[in-house]
């Protein structure tokens, strides 16, 4: 020990010099969100499962959570840091509604957003990055709208539907082909429990319906009479019907071929 | 400020609390009265774009006669610091006696020292409770003093007679509409003693509610739903008009 001490300390099992680890940048978000509009309003949804590397944190995560009255945000990235990001943005709109007398447009909110996750890139870069994904509806417009963010917070309006997180790309698949334009408030959220599935089906970081623990997706609603979280309840029973038919057809609805 | 002539600190201080009074005699009145399920603010305000009554908070509102100007000041002040003390500790760790704390403090050095002139407004800091002995009024007059009020309070214009007229017929547990046709007939009575008719687009009402099932009890009352309180006869169509409401 103390001769490789003198003459090669770097051989030392605590002195190795490890190489340099890439960010967590390059690892998607261990999660999937995904959101519908409807004729009238829009749906967003999230999976409750939060893990660390290979190991389940939790089962139960909550990662939708309402905005304000009109508008909701889902995250996708670090936990904590993720959490702490969209109490703000739920204070800095209540603050600004109170003070001024009148809500924010939704595009102002969106573009808040927007800045925060912005402000929050140095430390993505360092691997805790926040990624959300804000919908909301337009009392001006009188529909749905849904907003993508980038890690840098860049903002693109997405149309129809959209997902973000690890799982986005299998639920997203899931959705191009289960997508209508005309779907009904029941139809959307049927939608986003079926595309939940379909990406923790195929990814690992992203949790199905626990049945046996009762632990369901978290599904929102938001329409012109404001902000809705469906009920356990509502929830599993959305999720129990999909599932008795996934007995039959495990990977789910079949599409026609033209 | 230059004073050519000694004026002693009693006659100064005399002097400020005269002027803010006449200020704020000057404006209209407001009345906030407590009910059944929580607290109603009601004034004379024909215009729709300056409001005497806002949201603070959860369930903390506040009212203001006076100088529109200074209490809006006042009133954006008492709004971040409700926003950053939820912020900082817990929604629950807000309340309307930190509030009111605060507003005392500041409108205390307003009037003794600081500034040239004292600020000529009035406040009301009303937090409602989960049960009627857990509603609190506290009223703020110019010169930085509390006061602890319950069942009903008047500020502004001529307050004195119609806190008068209101501490005779005020009665715990009216409903919505009584308590607003009680407030509207105290602010009809002119100085002379003379009724005259406010009509509904001149008013100014709002509530804390504490019945209502968000977290913010703040509500404002306005168009078809004010003038059906206004028309009701008291108990009957209370339960419709809260019905309709949500």
């Amino acid at each position: 020990m103390d001769f490789l001490s003198d003459h090669q300390p770097e051989m030392l099992p605590g002195k190795r010099q490890l190489p340099p680890t890439q960010g967590a940048i390059e690892a998607p978000h261990g999660t999937t969100i995904v959101a519908v509009t409807f004729p009238g309003g829009v749906v967003l949804a999230g999976d409750r499962r939060a893990t660390m590397g290979n190991v389940i944190a939790q089962r139960d995560i909550e990662k939708v959570f309402p905005a304000d009255e009109y508008s909701a945000v889902g995250i996708a990235g670090t936990a904590g840091l993720a959490v702490e990001m969209v109490k703000l943005f739920q204070l800095e709109l209540e603050h600004f509604e109170k003070v001024e007398g009148a809500q924010l447009s939704l595009e102002g909110k969106a573009n808040r957003l927007s800045t925060m996750i912005r402000s929050n890139l140095g430390m993505a870069m360092q691997g805790l990055a926040v990624v959300p994904l804000f919908a909301g509806f337009d009392v001006d417009r009188g529909k749905g709208r849904i907003f993508s963010y980038d890690v840098t917070g860049g903002r693109s309006e997405e149309q129809g539907y959209a997902a973000t997180g690890s799982g986005s790309i299998f639920a997203r698949g899931a959705m191009k082909k289960l997508y209508r334009r005309d779907l009904t408030e029941a139809d959307a959220t049927t939608l986003v429990i079926q595309a939940l599935y379909d990406a923790a089906d195929d990814d690992s970081a992203t949790g199905g319906p626990d049945v046996a623990r009762r632990i369901y997706p978290i599904v929102t609603v938001i329409t012109e009479d404001g902000f809705r979280r469906l009920t356990d309840e509502e929830g599993a029973e959305i999720a129990r019907s999909i599932l008795e038919r996934r007995l039959e057809q495990p990977d789910g609805p079949r599409a026609a071929l033209l | 400020m230059s004073t050519p002539f000694y004026v002693s600190p009693q006659q100064a201080m005399a002097d400020r609390a005269e002027y803010a009074r006449k200020g704020i005699a000057r404006g209209r009145s407001l009345v906030v009265l407590q009910y059944a399920d929580g607290i109603v603010f009601v004034g004379e305000n024909p215009s729709r774009a300056l409001h005497k009554f806002s949201e603070i908070y959860d369930r903390i509102g506040f009212a203001a006669a006076g100088k529109y100007n200074e209490y809006e000041n006042l009133r954006i002040g008492g709004v971040r610091y409700a926003d950053m003390r939820g912020y900082t500790y817990d929604r629950a760790d807000v309340t309307a006696r930190g509030l009111a704390n605060v507003y005392a403090q500041t409108l205390g050095t307003i009037f003794s020292s600081a500034a040239e002139k004292p600020y000529e407004v009035e406040l009301v800091v009303a937090e409602v409770g989960e049960t009627p002995d857990g509603d609190q009024i506290y009223r703020l007059p110019h010169d930085g003093s509390i006061v602890d009020e319950h069942g009903s309070v008047a500020v502004g214009g001529n307050a004195e007679q119609i806190s008068s007229y209101l501490d005779q017929r005020h009665q715990d547990g009216f409903s919505l509409a009584e308590a607003l046709k009680l407030a509207v007939q105290a602010l009809s009575r002119d100085t002379n003693g003379t009724e005259r008719e406010i009509p509904a687009e001149r008013l100014e009402v709002a509530v804390l509610d504490r019945t209502r099932p968000q977290k913010r009890k703040f509500k404002r009352i306005v168009g078809r739903q004010l003038g059906r309180l206004l028309e009701a006869d008291g108990a009957t169509t209370e339960a419709e008009s809260a019905a309709e409401e949500e």
